[in-house]
């Protein structure tokens, strides 16, 4: 029983992160119908500054909180930079081309980062510090569930009750919604819809690099790569919970990583992706609008 | 008030407006009737911006529009109720009249719209909190129109309100356009097919053909013209 509670939480905590970027994916999808295959390129850039920044403020002695505070917001806004800047670049000029061509481009985008990170940084893994402290009050669950799984929960909870407020009551959460249900109504209303597109892939970086930041500092290690197996990892998720729909990346985040987690814990390790892919085949079989989504209804 | 000097609009290769010319006034109720595809909509997409013209100029109190985002042209007081009424169908008829707002701050203004608005349409406020996409047709045209209103234009673009729709819900919506001329004193550029109607109301109408505007009149004129008799009023 103990074990199972234990499996429990690390498929929670690794779903949690998954959510997290799943709704990057879903968030772009909802508002410009494209799979922006950069996003875990965007996670794994978050990963990275969020590495530098906390290895040059451990050297200057800050303290621990307020270097994850600070590596987390420099990881935010350093990716969200990169997020805003690969749609400028490689998706905005195909706003009115054929739907394949901006994937082609994202698929170039995500290789492109991948190379550029590996120039910059070598292939070689590199130590991520652990930025998250034992607490002492979690001493006597520790064999169950970690400190850092313990707050990797707490603040994924947190941005997606964030996200959650900021798209029901603010101003521009409002844009999204409405850009995302009708674009063209969206401009007769007077929204300045590239400005919405902007504003969707710079909240999606940011949650994608505090994913970043909170994995790297619990797995303990980083490279080039993680984005791309994380990226497709949680367009999994969305695609499981449903693409475009919010509850959707959250609902199709944990299920994943619980299956991962229960499958690694009571089969083997070797098999985690087998099932996560296999989930994945199965929902396009059986659902392919997702567990959440709605059935797009194609107009000829 | 609003010109279109010369205006040719593509969609992709194919010419959907050839050298339209034609003007409207401060107060009045313009009307364009056509066949279908003649390019009526996209003569209105074309002054929204949503479709902007590669040649000729659209002036809008004599600043030259054609090359402004669709966003600012909402903000100098142009409003377009589309074809289709294009409701935002998850979000509330509340939630869909404060996107008519969007661009507004003025609470009070707002408010007093608002409750304009539903003394126009009453059936409105009974259904404020149901989702828009719930509305039956009749109702989608209301809240479309109040939600262009929400704006508070200086020019309303209507796209065919009465299509799609019952007689006894049509005349209802013929005469809330003339109200809202009348009382706001609304420039309306009402495009319909239903060229019967919308003359009635309109001061002054244009026929579209295959991109071209052919005749230009006052209204009554245009219903005594046998031509448009033959074509458009059936008979």
């Amino acid at each position: 029983m103990e074990y199972f509670i234990e499996l429990l939480f690390s498929g929670l905590t690794r779903g949690a992160i998954y959510a997290l970027i799943a709704l990057g994916y879903t968030m772009v999808y909802g508002i410009i119908g494209l799979i922006n295959f950069a996003h875990g390129e965007i996670y794994m850039i978050g990963a990275f500054t969020a590495f530098i920044v906390s290895t040059v403020l451990s050297i200057l002695g800050f303290p621990l909180l307020a270097i994850i505070v600070l590596a987390g917001l420099a990881a935010a806004v350093w990716s969200s930079a990169y997020g805003y800047t690969v749609e400028k670049l490689a998706y905005k000029p195909l706003r009115h081309a054929p739907r394949l061509s901006p994937l082609i481009s994202a698929i170039g985008m995500s290789i492109f980062l991948q190379n550029y990170v590996l120039l910059a940084q070598t292939s070689d893994f590199q130590p991520f510090p652990e930025l998250i402290p034992e607490f002492d009050f979690m001493e006597p669950f520790v064999h169950i569930v970690g400190s850092s799984d313990m707050v990797i929960l707490v603040v994924t909870t947190l941005m997606m009750v964030g996200l959650t407020l900021l798209i029901k009551f603010t101003r521009i959460g409002k844009a999204m919604r409405a850009t995302s249900q009708d674009r063209k109504m969206a401009m007769l209303v007077g929204i300045n819809v590239d400005r919405v597109i902007s504003a969707t892939f710079i909240v999606g970086s940011a949650l994608a690099a505090v994913g970043g930041l909170l994995i790297a500092s619990h797995i303990g290690q980083i490279n080039f790569f993680i984005g791309f197996i994380a990226g497709i990892k949680a367009f999994t998720a969305a695609v499981l919970g449903g693409i475009g729909s919010i509850p959707g990346a959250v609902l199709g985040g944990v299920i994943l990583g619980l299956t991962e987690s229960f499958a690694t814990g009571y089969v083997s390790s070797d098999y985690e992706d087998v099932f996560a892919f296999s989930l994945l085949v199965l929902i396009l079989i059986f659902k392919p609008s997702g567990l959440l989504g709605k059935a797009e209804i194609q107009k000829v | 008030m609003l010109e279109l000097r010369n205006v040719d609009a593509y969609y992709g290769n194919i010419q959907a407006l050839k050298g339209i010319n034609l003007e409207v006034r401060e107060g009045e109720i313009i009307t364009l009737i056509g066949a279908n595809g003649a390019g009526k909509s996209t003569t209105l997409m074309s002054i929204s911006g949503i479709v902007p013209p590669r040649n000729g100029q659209v002036l809008y109190k004599g600043e030259p529009i054609h090359n402004v985002a669709p966003d600012k042209i909402v903000a100098m007081g142009i409003c377009q109720v589309p074809e289709g009424r294009h409701i935002f169908p998850q979000l509330t008829v509340q939630e869909n009249l404060d996107m008519g707002a969007f661009l507004r701050s003025d609470k009070r203004g707002i408010q007093k719209d608002l409750d304009y608005v539903f003394s126009l349409f009453p059936i409105l406020d009974e259904r404020r909190h149901q989702a828009g996409g719930n509305l039956s047709g009749g109702e989608q045209q209301m809240l479309a129109m109040s939600r262009a209103l929400m704006a508070r234009p200086d020019l309303l673009l209507l796209d065919e309100p009465s299509m799609g729709l019952a007689p006894l819900i049509i005349r209802q919506i013929f005469e809330i356009i003339k109200k809202i001329n009348d009382e706001n004193n609304t420039t309306i550029f009402l495009v319909e097919q239903n060229a019967n109607q919308a003359l009635h109301i309109a001061d002054r109408g244009y026929v579209i053909e295959n991109g071209s505007i052919t005749i230009s009149d006052d209204a009554d004129k245009l219903l005594a013209n046998q031509d448009v008799q033959k074509a458009y009023l059936g008979g």
